[in-house]
């Protein structure tokens, strides 16, 4: 048996932090090989090391046998190595093919290089069936098709093992379907592919060995087909984990959140929202599903004030807002709104800041911090402890700054300054993006109690998933519009995949296969 | 000791350290081109700041000047703007406290004098940077173009006035008349002599307390107050502070009004505290330094201190050397300056690679973990 890839002995620190422990691991040529693990437990460190980001503390790395010590990632791709990370690193307007031979241009003259290169894509795209038009700029490309880019770039600089990075996270699970075809087609031609995700269920259906790691360790190496899910969420966390959320069916009272005819566009004109109604009521969570960029960002921040509404309203609590008078962030927070943003680094924290800091963010006006001006220090770090506690953010130090805890932490001490106020209007936006199994499971569980203590909850996450063990009922968003509403009971992922992508419930075989039967 | 205090020390002190180190190594090399034996000249220097005490009073006079236009830089930077007019605010600034002076009857107690002429210096301050400040924030015109534009403006307004209209009546000079007595600040050397200490004459007043007591102040209200915490939120991240509700529009005119203000009590030191009138380009260079000063400082009042220390001694110091040595000209000092500013700012992280790989090796800091 030949191994495409073998580390052996790895070992890396940052600082404090072990994040490689003695690593060992091997990728038989022509696999596909699926890593997992919590966020955190080391598996990008080790993808960069073999990419040549880093360089290991200690150990050996070999490809195809030959040992190599990389010192930066270029020495990776000439031996054979590709990575697709991600976040796409397309230039937008850039055409495919500009893209592709992005330095890698053969010359000072772009149009040889660029002839040959055509050629080349052709016959990578005929080999493996990876279809894309040359001409077309990234920017008029869906997110599957710039991932087909992305593909075909490594594969266009030699690469023979692909490494992927949470390639599914931005798909439909119509073009996460795609994608597998498009490995299984690699696979076929000798390439290997190691697949880092923590999507239990696309490693069971892909990849022929997985390997686990656990708090910088290598756990356990498996044949996927010798395991299940519920195996390796136990390796993952060490411990059992329900994946599915036990909930109690909802008593829905009144709308606190009515949404009429909202319409918004963005400052180049482009309608992003397009005539949105929906209502949530109190002991409700609603869920947003959709793939991202299809509005769901707008909508967030028109609901918080974070954009100024343009056209329709917004009703909280019986008090609504119209075009006609401004609000901010701050007047929909005294309004009883939270809100949980999708992006903590971008938006729910300063990561500069201190853990104290960022937990009255949004709340630095609130008259018990404050003795007239004075935003009382020991106060402000008592609340955050407080929050801490409550929410189990680790380490429980209030003087670290924001940035020096882990995504799972960093999020959790957001939910915490939003919820444990108690408003009766919660918003939320990706609740676990970048969260591990443990700190997913407790989340969901503070957003039921939410609702079960009868506050209203807009429910925005990409994870159909999530979507459908938390919600009561689903609206979906494709380019601005809801495309389908449905209660929870009615939902199954392939009936919102469609939705998601907006196609027409006639184009579906199956659909058209069961109108035929009945005909 | 622990990575993060390790950091702390590296960042904070031994970097700006050795940067300066650097800084007077390059001046050392510079005056050896000029065959200027620099140890000598480095002698002479500190001779001219420390070594008599008018020359003590010139370095703490001149470093008043640098701690407030350093806050001035220091408080814009946290909003995450680069104030570049505090020449303009520190000279308008100076016009609003020599205004105010005139505008009362000369006989009022210099309790109330003094104090509402340093009104009049942080209004007329503020003032000039109330324009920059509401372009960026509503028109979005860069406040480092308009800043530097009201510089010019500032000068070009005070030619016309010094020359039209406060001009003192039968003089040549562009200067206002005396300001009356009651609107002196105290010279040190005066209030010393009160308690028996015997210091020669010198520039320095008591604005230097002023300007303690104003860096303790921004100190608090930067880090102490919910104003504070909403000016270092936008600066730090525009996108969470519109989601923590905080105005930045309303932040960014409020932040250059309270940075012009601080650059404004140059004013005092210079006019109410030494010339006791309005003169011309009392203010030059101050605005430009202070640039420096917050840099150098890390935009922390503690820093800004020692950093204007820094350079009083540099304008002072300098300044005897330019007399001492016939090959040396007052310029010299604007040469250190800039290889400072150069080795504090613009190489700021040169020697960080090379500590860290000394002091804060990998095993230590996992150490330090367990």
């Amino acid at each position: 048996m030949t191994y495409a890839i073998q580390l052996q002995g790895i070992d890396k620190r940052f600082g404090a932090v072990h994040a490689n422990n003695k690593v060992d691991l091997a990728v038989e040529t022509g696999s596909i090989h699926g890593i997992v693990g919590e966020n955190g437990a080391g598996k990008s460190t080790l993808m960069s090391i073999l990419y040549g980001f880093y360089q290991a503390d200690s150990g050996t790395i070999s490809v195809f046998g030959n040992a190599y010590r990389f010192t930066d990632s270029q020495q990776a791709i000439n031996a054979g190595i590709g990575m697709v990370h991600q976040h796409f690193m397309l230039v937008d307007n850039f055409t495919v093919l500009e893209n592709v031979v992005l330095g890698a241009e053969g010359g000072y003259a772009l149009a040889a290089g660029m002839d040959a290169a055509r050629r080349e894509l052709k016959r990578l795209a005929n080999e493996y069936g990876l279809h894309v038009d040359l001409d077309a700029t990234i920017d008029s490309l869906s997110v599957g098709l710039q991932q087909r880019v992305e593909i075909l770039k490594a594969l266009y600089k030699g690469a023979k093992i692909l490494i992927l990075d949470e390639p599914t996270g931005v798909l439909t699970p119509q073009e996460t379907d795609e994608l597998f075809k498009i490995f299984a087609a690699l696979k076929q031609q000798g390439v290997t592919i190691i697949l880092i995700t923590h999507k239990l269920r696309e490693i069971m259906a892909i990849t022929d060995q997985v390997s686990v790691m656990r708090q910088g360790t290598m756990v356990a190496h498996v044949n996927t087909d010798a395991t299940d899910e519920s195996q390796l969420a136990e390796l993952m966390v060490g411990r059992k984990v329900l994946l599915d959320v036990s909930k109690q069916p909802g008593k829905p009272g009144e709308s606190l959140l009515k949404v009429k005819q909202l319409n918004w566009s963005d400052q180049h004109g482009v309608a992003r929202l397009k005539n949105i109604n929906f209502d949530i009521k109190a002991g409700e969570i609603l869920g947003v599903a959709g793939v991202s960029g299809n509005g769901q960002s707008e909508l967030l921040d028109v609901l918080t004030g974070i954009s100024r509404l343009q056209q329709g309203s917004i009703e909280v609590l019986g008090k609504e807002f119209t075009a006609k008078q401004p609000f901010d962030a701050a007047t929909m927070r005294t309004m009883g709104m939270a809100h949980v943003p999708e992006d903590r680094h971008k938006m729910g924290m300063i990561t500069d800041f201190s853990a104290a800091e960022s937990a009255i963010m949004g709340y630095q006006q609130d008259s018990e911090l404050n003795a007239g001006v004075w935003l009382k220090p020991e106060l402000v770090r008592q609340r955050c402890s407080e929050l801490m506690v409550a929410f189990d953010v680790r380490p429980k130090d209030v003087q670290l700054k924001s940035a020096n805890f882990s995504g799972g932490n960093q999020q959790k001490l957001i939910l915490a300054r939003e919820m444990e106020r108690s408003p009766d209007v919660l918003i939320i936006g990706q609740p676990t993006r970048g969260v591990d199994v443990g700190a997913i499971e407790f989340i969901h569980q503070r957003i039921l109690a939410m609702r079960d203590a009868g506050k209203a909850v807009l429910l925005v996450s990409v994870e159909l998933e999530e979507i459908l063990s938390l919600s009561d009922r689903i609206v979906v968003l494709c380019d601005g519009e809801i495309t389908g509403r449905m209660a929870v009971e009615d939902a199954d992922e392939r009936k919102l995949g469609m939705l998601m992508a907006n196609v027409q419930e006639s184009h579906d075989p199956l659909q058209a296969q069961m109108q035929e039967a009945v005909q | 000791m622990s990575r993060d205090r390790k950091l702390a020390w590296i960042n904070g002190l031994l970097l700006p350290l050795l940067n300066v180190l650097t800084a007077f190594a390059a001046t050392a090399v510079l005056f050896l081109l000029i065959n200027v034996n620099p140890w000598e000249a480095a002698q002479t220097l500190l001779y001219g700041a420390f070594g008599y005490s008018e020359g003590v009073g010139y370095t703490f006079y001149y470093t008043t000047n640098f701690i407030f236009t350093g806050l001035a830089v220091a408080v814009a930077f946290h909003a995450g703007l680069f104030n570049i007019g505090g020449e303009g605010q520190a000279y308008i600034g100076g016009l609003g406290a020599g205004l105010v002076v005139f505008a009362l009857f000369p006989e009022l107690s210099p309790l109330v004098m003094i104090p509402a002429s340093i009104v009049g210096a942080l209004v007329f301050g503020a003032a000039w940077a109330v324009g920059p400040g509401y372009l960026q924030a509503y028109r979005g015109s860069h406040i480092v173009i308009t800043t530097i534009m009201f510089n010019f403006l500032a000068a070009t307004l005070m030619v016309y006035l010094m020359s039209k209209v406060l001009l003192e009546p039968g003089q040549m000079t562009p200067q206002s008349r005396l300001f009356p007595d009651n609107a002196w600040l105290p010279f040190v050397h005066d209030v010393l002599a009160n308690f028996g200490i015997k210091v020669d004459r010198s520039p320095l007043n008591m604005s230097i307390l002023l300007a303690l007591v104003v860096a303790i102040l921004v100190w608090f209200f930067l880090w102490q107050t919910r104003w504070g915490y909403a000016i270092r939120a936008t600066g730090r991240n525009a996108t969470a502070a519109t989601y923590a509700g905080i105005n930045q529009k309303k932040i960014i005119v409020v932040t250059m009004c309270i940075s012009g203000a601080l650059a404004g009590l140059v004013g005092i030191n210079e006019l109410l505290g030494y010339h006791h009138r309005i003169i011309m380009n009392f203010h030059v260079g101050y605005g430009f330094g202070g640039i420096a000063v917050a840099l150098m400082g890390r935009n922390h009042p503690f820093g800004i201190v020692i950093a204007a220390l820094l350079f009083g001694i540099l304008y002072q110091g300098g300044a005897e050397l330019a007399f001492e040595w016939s090959n040396i000209s007052r310029d010299i000092v604007v040469v250190m300056q800039g290889l400072v500013i150069l080795f504090c700012g613009a190489l700021e992280y040169m020697y960080k690679p090379w500590l860290m790989r000394w002091l804060v090796p990998v095993s230590d800091s996992a150490k330090g973990a367990a």
